[in-house]
Order: C-alpha cells, then structure tokens, then sequence
C-alpha cells in the first residue's frame, strides 16, 4: 500500500545541506504495524513527516519516490497534498496533552474533522464521533463527548487522539512514539488498541519509537534506522531475534532483560565511547579509596515517612485538600549495596529523593544515614556532614549541569565547597583524572555542557557527584533520557563504580528491566504506599502483589524464544 | 575569520543583516557624539557668553542665507544647532543610560529574590509590581517628578533636575525587568543544576549570582535594549511637556518643544533636525533590540 | 471558579486602598497644604485654627479613613489652584478624554489585529516585511513626534483639519460629545491616529508574536495532520488561543490609552483629563494629582477585572477542573 523508494531528505543549514535521511525504501502493507525503530538523530520522526509532507521548514525531499496505492505523493501540489492528509493518511503524536486544542470541546473537534472530509449533517457526524469512541474504549461517550481535553486522563486522551486520527478512516496511520508518555499499564491497552484497529479496519500503521519491547509487542515487520539510514528490515522475529547486521546485534545486546540478570551489558565501542580505566584515572581512584571514611559502606534507613503536600484553595468555604504524596515510608539501603525504587510517575519515587536530599520537608518519620540521625530538610545545616555524603545523579542530563559554566568549573565546586582539596592545581590534576576514570576524554575539561551528547553529559554528571567523595548515591532515573546503546554504556560504568568503591546507592526508576540488572533489593511504590518489597530475585520469579504482577505482565518485552 | 563568525550564530546573523549594521553604526555613531561632546561640539551652548542674539534664525548652511560655521543653523537665541544637538543627546543619552541602568540592578534583583525564594517574598514584590502597573510609566515619572518639585525647596530644584529624572523614569521602567526575571527564574529553578547546587548547601546569594543568573541574560539582554529606548522616549516626552529638562540646559526633548514654536513660521530647522537625532537613535537601538530577540528566540524566525 | 473571581475582587480592593493611601500621602506630606491655601497674608492663629477645621490635626488613621469614605461619596476636595471642587473640575473633563481614548484605541485594534495575523501567517512576504518595517518605526517615533507631524501634514501644509481643541461639540445631557458634529469628527481624527499609533504598533507585535507561537503548536500539527481545512486552522484554532494572552495586554492598552492622552492632549491642546493633570503639576495643585491618581488606578482596576472575567468565560480550563 505504501511504497517509499530510495527518500532522500535535507536541511539547508548555514553549514550547508544536512542530511536528514538518506536512501531510505520501506513498504507497508494494509493491516500490517511496521515499527520503525532507532536512536536519537536517527531520522524515524523526520521519515514519518516526509510521508505526510509534514517537514519542518526548512527541510525538504531531494530525492525518491512516495507512493501510496497508485497516487505519486511528491507529485501533488499543497492543496492536494492537504486533501490527502485525514482523508488517505492521518498522524498521531507523543504528547496527547498537547495534541488537542484546549479551547474546544472533544465533541467540536471530531466533528470538524468528520465534515472536512464527508458530505454530511451535524447530526450524522455527531453520532459517527459517538459510535468511534465507544468503539475505541470510552464508555458514556454520548457523554463525555462533551467535555473539555483537559477533563481526561493521559491515557484517556491519548484514546480521543487516536478516534480523531480514526474518524476519516485513513488508509496509514503514523504513530510517533504514541505510547512513550503513558503508564505501564495504559500503554499496554493503547497497544493493544492499535494491533485490533489494524486487524479489524486493515489500516497500515508506521508505528515510530525507541522502545524495542513495543515493538516487539505488536508490530508485524520493522526497519531499523541509524544516522538517517535503514540498517536492516524485516519479520520482527527475525529481526529482533536473530539480526543479521553488527548495528542491530549491538542494539539488541544493549536492550536489559526483562527476565534474568546480567553481570556487564556487552557493549562494543560504538562511536563517541572512550576506554574506560585508563592510567590515568588511576590518580582519581586512589583519591576516592583514602580519605577519612576509609571505604566504611554506608547505609540509608527511613522509618515512617510521611509527606503531606497543601493543595490549592479553590474554594471560599472549604479549605484545600492535602495531598498525601508519600504514607508510612519505611525503607532500608544495606551498606554497600543497591536498592532499586520502581514506580510509576506520580508514584512519589522522586518526592522521596527530595526528601532525602533535604528539599523536601517531610510530615514526619526518622531517617539514618549510618548510625546517625539525618535531619529533615529545614534542620540540616549547611556545612552538615551528609551534604557531602549523599550525592545525587539527575534525570535530565540537559539540564543538571549549568550551561554556562565550563566543565571545569562544574567540577571543582564540590571540591573546594567541601575544602577536599585547596590548591587549584591540585584540583585541576583530580578533575582531569575523574574525566578519565569516568571514560571521558581529558580535554573535556575546558569545554561548554552543550558540546557534549546526553550521555556524555552523565559522565559528567557522575563524575561531580564523585568528586564529593560520597559514601551514599541517589541515581533518580539516570538513564531514562538516554538511548539504549548509550544506558548500556552508563549502567554498566556505575555498576563498576559501586562495587569498586563500595558505595549505597538508591537506584530510582520506572524502568523495571533497568532495575532488574543494577539492583540487589528492590521496592515497589505506588501512590505513595510501598506495595511490595524484598531481594530483586524474589520479586521478579515470584511476586506477591498484585500491582507488582501486573507490573511485570504488561511490561512489553520480546519473547524468549525468539532469542536463539 | 570567517569561521568563527560561522560558529558564533549571533554573529552570523549579524553580519548578514544589513539593516542592523546600519543601526548599530548609527548608535555608535550617535553614542560617541554625544560622550565626545564638550570636546567636538563648535560652541557650548550652555555658555550664556558664546551666542549672540544677531546670530539667531539662520538657517543651515545649504540654504539661502546659511554659513558654513552653523552649518546647521541657529536657534532664535543665536545658538548653534550642531552644539546644541550634540549636547542634547548627550543628557539624553546620560538620562536614559543611568534610568536603565539602576532599573536594570533594582528589577533583575527583585524578580531574581521573588523567583528563588518564591512564598511570601514573591508575593509582596508582585503586589507592588501591580500597583505599580495599574499606573502607566509616564504617569509614575510625572508623578515623581510632581512630588520632587513639592518636596525640594527652590533652589536645589535646578541642580537636581537630572537625578530627579533618572529616578523618575528608572522607576517606572523597573517592573518590566522584574517580572522577567522573576520568570525566567521561574523556569531555571526547576532545572536540576539548581537542585544539585541546593543540595550542596550553597548560599542563595551565590546560587542567584553564580548559577541562575547567567542563564536569564538572554531575555534581559532585549529588555535592556527595550527600555533604554523607553527611558529615552520618556525623558524626551517629560522634556517635551515642560516637565523635563528646561531650555537653558536642554536635552533633545526640550529642543523639540523649542522648536515647535517656529513649525508656523518657517524656521523648521529648529524643530526637524533635533527630531530627525532623536528618532534616528531610538529606531537604532529597537532595531538592535529586534535583532538581539531575534537571536536569543530561534523558533520566531 | 467563584472563589477565582471573588480573589481577584479583593486584590482590586488592596490595589484601590493602596493607591488611595498613595495620593493620601501626597496630600499630607508634600507641602503644607494650609500655606498652599491660604498665602502669606493669613496670621499665625488663623492658620491653626484653620488646620483644627479641616481636621489635619487629627491621628492619621483617623484622617486617611475620612479621605477614603470622602473619595467613595464623591467629594474629592478642593484644588489649591482654582479654588473649585475637584469633582467637578475632572469631570468636566472626562468626555473628552473617554472619547479620545475610545476611537485610538479602536484604531489600534481594527488596524493592530488583522495586521498582527497576516505577518504571523505569511511571515516572509513582502508585505509582511514592510509592515514590520513600519511598526519598528512606529514604535521608536514619541508620540508627541508624531502629533507634531499630523499637524504639520494635515493642518499646515494641507490646511484639511483643525490643529488644536475639540471644535464643535454635541452636549447631550451633562456629556459634552464630539461624536455628533462633524467639526467634532474632524478635530478628532488627528489626536485618535497619534494616540493610536503606538498602541497600535504594540499590538500587531503582540499578536504577531502569540499567533506565530500558536503555529508551531502540537494541536495546529495534529490538527493539520487530520486534514482540517486551512482556514478553519488559522482561524478556529490559532486565532481563538492567540487571543487568550492578547486580552490581557489589550486591557492594559486600554490604560496606557488613557495615560498617553496626556502627551497628546499637550501637543493637541485637547481639554481633557491629561491636560488638567499637566496643569496641576505644574503648578504643584496637589488635590487635583491625587485625584488624578485614584481615578487612573480605578479605570486600570475595572478593566483588569474584565480582561479576568473574560479569560474565564474563554478558557474552559479555568470553569473546570483538570483531571490530570
């Protein structure tokens, strides 16, 4: 049905022309989810757009052909190509809360798209919008037709997102990362949703994301792209399965299993990754293992923790709701080991980490940092030992480090905030080493955050926190914005760390497959209660809780007997 | 060269539009004659001695009747039009440099503090930033202005007329900065590297100094461009009024109003030619400003 | 959303007190009003027993309550210059600045909005360039430049339209109109355009820079992506929320009307409310700036309460909760 032969597609930049994809041919049948799946950069997105003639300016298709049934989509003009859009082809988005207009109900919307493309009254419009969303899963819709976007929940709206792409029956639908934003199990129904609407209504899907377990969920066949070209193509079985080319085999290497643990993620150097250990970091090691601690492991224990958060007042006779975010805490790191946190967003799992860290004010609960009592938030002095000793590695690796301050500037702070280390020279010759130890180049040391990749980043990001010499490590989602090649490389460097310098560390995720491969004990959050918690081992062959079984069920991942 | 121009995004924009060069020459050019003033103006036209009442009415020097020594012509007390408009936009220029800057320290440092410490702090700021909006900027500085003149006795009115001024119009330009500020810092205090530097326990002073306001310049940066064409337009507009700076030392509003005077009777020099100045440097600086939002906002180009 | 409205009432009330507590101030501290009223003629006693009178010897508490319950019943004292209430005096002049300030400020937006629309939409024609070309202009020209060109334009060279006050007016009961006559009409024209201008320009900037940012949006993709008809996008969807920020700043336009009438009235010699206001710092007639003050503060917290209550009739997400 869809017929992409040798696309080219470019940018025109200052530097000259950027290509974006190169001599791209993919096929897609009516009825069959092609995923098209790849990396950061890799150009699943920009192939997508260029199907629906949805570039951003300034790109534009230099070359090949798109065909769809008979019809030659380059050859269109704007008005045509515009026809085509809703009525042959339709595209649906990450975000479902910025996909819909807020200003009108879900009802208007529908409607407006149904009569763009079909000769009929507002009533029979209505009623089809009526049937489509019952059909899709929400039920009153004569209802709830009615109501606002921002009256429905992530997972909900996504389904109103996908009815409005549904509503003029397209012929291909792209998907770009449709379920990346959504919960655990939402995204599994969403899935779902997508593989019976290809069944039943033969409609042909790209479906465009990084995540290999989705793929491997429902779509039929799958290309994989990098760096702007399709690499391999085929039975997703047999692609995921059994790759033929290196590119794919070390994608699949990266991605963490679900079902067993592994000791080092076996990552071959992909470009941009530096040897890790050299003689040089030998200097920053050395540092790390002295030191008055002298290696003593350390452990965090919480007892119960209660978090309150005071609600808005939106009305002038009832006073706010509190917001409990996290109820009756308790939760024990052994020294020297790690403790994974798993939970969904709004689980309270990052609420925690600030509450270690002192940035947030708990209800009330105990914590200890070794034997001692750590104080909450507005107690801790600011020269108290802990601020030393539990550091913390962040999420977003563009935005934990100050853009405008050089590398070496980031990393001498702790040292000379702490008075580690006095001399300036001295603290250049350490930071220099860290950068190696952590297998980043030396040079790195005068540059700007922004000449550096996300992974790099969290090098660098795992580098300052070392440079505390800490005995106690909060990673809240270290990876979660990193490409899967890239995780590999960074879970593999702190695992490393913490058993060569024996530190705690609290490894926070939503990740289940993540947690699986870096953490001994293990902890299930939800809503701000502890569901389940016990040795990762235990938890993944046998769970108790019905959340955490749940959990496991419909966390898509690829089947083990595809692997050969 | 080249390539670093190629590197620097700012730069290259720069140089490839022609519109802002020619702003930028002009602002300089405007800019060093009126600081080099007392050193390059023919006459000073403040000195009661150096003009003489026969000189008066002549017109600029490509006219019937005009000499080459005024080569713009002369004013109906006999002084020298170039003089005049170079010190002109000297107190103009001094008046709206100074206004933007203590605008700039007091509202980047309100709006910095309200963001960082958000709470009760922020709150009391923006009641007064909105007391201060339900009053139009021309209506604060008149009103300073009106208070000044019933406070100070008679005679430190006169010496006091360009700090009164200054004041006046840097407090009703301030509130802009701080709600952008106040904003920006908004937006950084949620970014990580602000947690980490908390979490280490560093002062707030130096986590607003060191940390978070590098990364605001970007938008205070065109606002500061934004009001010193402001705090210029409304000296000129309160000199225009009678309420700025009187004709005996007058800045490039008060010439205006001199020559409004003449716009009947023929000597248009006396109006248009301080006007042309004035307008020429304010469309400069809004062009610079325009370009520098340009830069710093990728996505409205 | 009750509680919503009822907030923003009392945050208009502090703003009203605390301007009211402002001009108060003026009057108490800046001179002494009793010697601005009297003169050097009056002895010693005369001048305390006159400040007994009028109460200035009274715990300020006690003195700025009176103000306010004075100010809310509409006696506003009287000026140090004419000697007459000050009621009277500004009222007499607000016709003439309400109407001034009306027709600019429907020439800025009939003239601001669709300008704003079109340079969003077709960002790199030449048009749109030339428009912006303009504005820059526009804003970088004073005001005060401006009427002065007006006038020199169309009253000295062409001699088409009157050059200063209001010409013919229409008195339709205590309202003394220009709307009514054509002199009215002529002598309005050039002040409204002045006055105009620069909000004007203001506003096509505003909404040029909301629509463009509008277009980018996730929904105006989506809703691209579904085949919406183009001219349903630009106006259904884009419009509608580039209007949602650019009410605010039209309710503020309105008051910088009205405070820029001032500049204008000057170089227009129109008799209105900024005139009189020019007047009474000239010659330090504090009752009537203080006046002046509290009514300003008043139309700016009137409006703002409009622009609110019409975000919430707007923006459904401010009548309804979200769920998420």
């Amino acid at each position: 049905m869809l017929n992409v032969k040798n696309l080219t597609v470019r940018f025109p930049t200052r530097f000259g022309d950027f290509v974006a994809i190169e001599d791209v041919s993919i096929s897609v049948a009516a009825g069959e989810i092609h995923g098209l799946v790849g990396e950061s950069g890799a150009g699943k997105s920009t192939l997508g757009a260029a199907v629906i003639s949805l570039l951003q300016t300034p790109g534009y298709v230099s070359a090949g052909t798109i065909m769809l049934g008979d019809t030659d989509l380059r050859a269109l003009n704007v008005h045509e190509a515009h026809a085509m859009r809703g009525k042959r082809i339709s595209m649906i988005f990450q975000d479902p809360q910025t996909s819909l207009n807020p200003l009108m109900t879900v009802e208007d919307q529908l409607i407006e798209t149904i009569m763009a493309h079909r000769k009929v009254s507002v009533r029979e419009a209505r009623n089809s919008a009526i049937e489509l969303l019952e059909e899709i899963g929400i039920k009153e819709a004569s209802v709830r037709i009615k109501a606002w976007p921002h009256q429905f929940s992530g997972g909900m709206r996504q389904r109103v997102v996908i009815a409005l792409a549904l509503c003029t029956n397209p012929e291909l639908i792209i998907a770009d990362e449709p379920t990346t934003a959504l919960d655990v199990a939402v995204q599994s129904q969403v899935l779902d949703l997508l593989r019976t609407l290809a069944d039943k209504r033969k409609i042909g899907f790209i479906l465009i994301t990084h995540d290999i377990g989705v793929i491997a969920r429902i779509a039929d066949r799958v290309s994989v792209m990098r760096s702007g070209k399709v690499v391999e193509s085929g039975e997703t079985a047999q692609v995921l399965g059994n790759p033929h080319h290196p590119y794919t085999r070390a994608l699949m290497d990266a991605v963490p299993p679900l079902d067993h643990k592994i000791d080092r993620f076996k990552v071959p150097l992909l470009e941009g990754a530096e040897k890790e250990g050299s003689s040089n970091a030998d200097f920053a090691e050395q540092w790390l293992l002295e030191g008055e601690q002298r290696t003593q492991k350390v452990g965090l224990s919480i007892e119960n923790l209660n978090v309150n958060f005071a609600g808005t007042r939106t009305s002038l006779w009832q006073k706010p709701s509190v917001f409990k975010a996290l109820k009756n805490i308790n939760i024990e790191v052994l020294p020297g080991s790690v403790l994974g946190l798993v939970g969904e967003s709004g689980s309270g799992k990052s609420t925690l980490a600030k509450v270690i860290t002192g940035l947030i004010v708990p209800e009330s609960g105990q914590m200890y940092l070794g034997e001692k009592n750590l104080p909450v938030g507005s107690k801790r002095s600011r020269h108290h030992p802990s601020r030393r000793l539990i550091q913390m590695v962040f999420q977003d690796p563009y935005s934990s480090l100050n853009s405008r301050h050089r590398i070496s500037t980031i990393l001498s702070e702790p040292l000379w905030f702490y008075g580690l280390e006095k001399s300036p020279n001295k603290r250049r010759e350490l930071v220099l080493s860290m950068l190696e130890l952590v297998g980043m180049p030396s040079d790195a040391i005068d540059k700007y955050p922004h000449q550096f990749s996300g992974g790099q980043r969290q090098r660098i990001a795992v580098a300052r926190a070392l440079l505390a010499r800490p005995r106690f490590l909060i990673c809240d989602e270290p990876t979660s914005a990193l490409d899967v090649s890239i995780q590999a490389e960074i879970l593999n460097l702190l695992k490393d760390l913490q058993s060569k310098f024996g530190l705690s560390i609290l490894f926070i995720s939503h990740n289940l497959s993540v947690v699986r491969q870096m953490a001994d004990d293990m902890v299930v959050l939800r809503n701000g209660v502890i569901e389940e918690s016990g040795k990762t081992q235990d938890l993944f062959d046998a769970p108790s809780a019905q959340y955490t079984q749940k959990l496991l069920a419909l966390t898509p991942m690829m089947p083990k007997a595809w692997r050969s | 060269m080249k390539d670093f121009i190629k590197r620097s995004e700012g730069l290259w924009m720069f140089v490839h539009s022609p519109a802002v060069i020619v702003s930028a020459l002009v602002a300089v050019l405007i800019f060093l004659g009126a600081t080099l003033a007392p050193w390059i103006a023919p006459t000073n036209p403040y000195d009661l001695a150096s003009f003489n009442l026969m000189d008066g009415l002549l017109p600029p020097v490509w006219e019937e009747g005009g000499i080459a020594k005024f080569s713009l012509g002369t004013d109906d007390q006999g002084r020298d039009m170039v003089s005049s408009i170079l010190y002109g936009a000297r107190l103009s220029l001094l008046i709206g440099l100074s206004a933007m800057v203590i605008a700039t320290v007091l509202g980047v440092g309100l709006g910095l503090a309200a963001g960082f410490y958000g709470g009760r702090f922020d709150a009391i700021v923006m009641r007064i930033a909105d007391i201060q909006l339900a009053l139009p900027a021309i209506l604060t500085a008149l009103l300073i202005d009106g208070v000044a003149r019933g406070i100070l006795p008679p005679d430190m009115q006169q010496s006091l007329r360009v700090s009164v001024l200054t004041l006046a119009i840097a407090l009703s330009l301030w509130v802009n900065f701080a709600r952008t500020a106040r904003a920006s810092t908004f937006v950084e205090m949620n970014k990580e590297y602000v947690h980490a530097a908390i979490i280490m326990g560093q002062r707030p002073i130096r986590i607003m100094l060191v940390h978070i306001l590098p990364n605001i310049l970007g938008p205070l940066l065109v606002i500061m461009t934004v009001d010193l064409a402001s705090a210029i337009l409304l000296e000129a507009t309160l000199s225009f009024l009678g309420i700025g700076l009187p004709a005996d030392s007058p800045s490039l509003g008060t010439l205006i109003r001199i020559g409004m005077q003449f716009m009947l009777s023929g000597e248009w020099w006396i109006l248009w030619i301080p006007t042309l100045f004035l307008v020429a440097l304010v469309v400069s600086i809004n062009t610079l400003g325009d370009f520098l939002r340009d830069v710093f906002n990728p996505g409205l180009r | 959303m009750f509680y919503f409205i009822l907030k923003r009432l009392v945050q208009s009330v502090f703003v009203m007190l605390a301007v009211a507590f402002l001009a108060f101030s003026l009057f108490r501290f800046v001179g002494d009003p009793i010697t601005q009223m009297t003169g050097v003629e009056t002895s010693v006693e005369d001048q305390s027993r006159l400040r007994q009178e009028l109460g200035l010897n009274d715990p300020f508490v006690l003195q700025f309550s009176r103000f306010t319950s004075d100010m809310l019943q509409g006696d506003f004292g009287f000026s140090f210059r004419t000697r007459q209430p000050v009621a009277q005096m500004i009222a007499s002049r607000i016709p003439a600045t309400l109407e001034l300030g009306i027709v600019a400020l429907i020439i800025s937006l009939f003239v601001g909005i669709p300008a704003g629309v079109y340079t969003a939409l077709r960002p790199r024609g030449v048009i749109s360039q030339a428009i912006l070309m303009t504005t820059l202009v526009g804003v970088s020209i004073p005001t005060f430049v401006i009427g002065i060109m007006l006038i020199f334009l169309f009253g000295v060279q062409l001699g088409w339209l009157p050059t200063f006050g209001r010409g013919g007016t229409a008195q339709i009961g205590s309202w003394e109109s220009s709307f009514f006559t054509l002199e009215g009409w002529r002598a309005l024209i050039l002040p409204a355009i002045t006055l105009g201008v620069y909000q004007l320009t203001l506003t096509m900037r505003l909404v040029r820079a909301e629509m463009m940012d509008v277009m980018r949006s996730d929904y105006i993709r989506f809703a691209t992506a579904r085949g919406v008809p183009m001219r349903r996008l630009y106006f259904r969807h884009a419009l509608a929320n580039t209007m949602v920020p650019v009410i605010t700043i039209i309710g503020l336009q309105f008051g910088g009307v009205i405070a820029f009438s001032i500049v204008t009235e000057s170089v227009f010699q129109w008799p209105g409310m900024g005139l009189l206001f020019l007047e009474s710092i000239r010659f330090v007639d504090i009752p009537v700036m203080g006046v002046y003050l509290v009514v300003i503060a008043f139309f700016f917290v009137v409006v703002n309460l409009i622009v609110d209550l019409l975000y919430v009739a707007i923006d459904p997400r401010l009548r309804v909760k979200d769920v998420s």
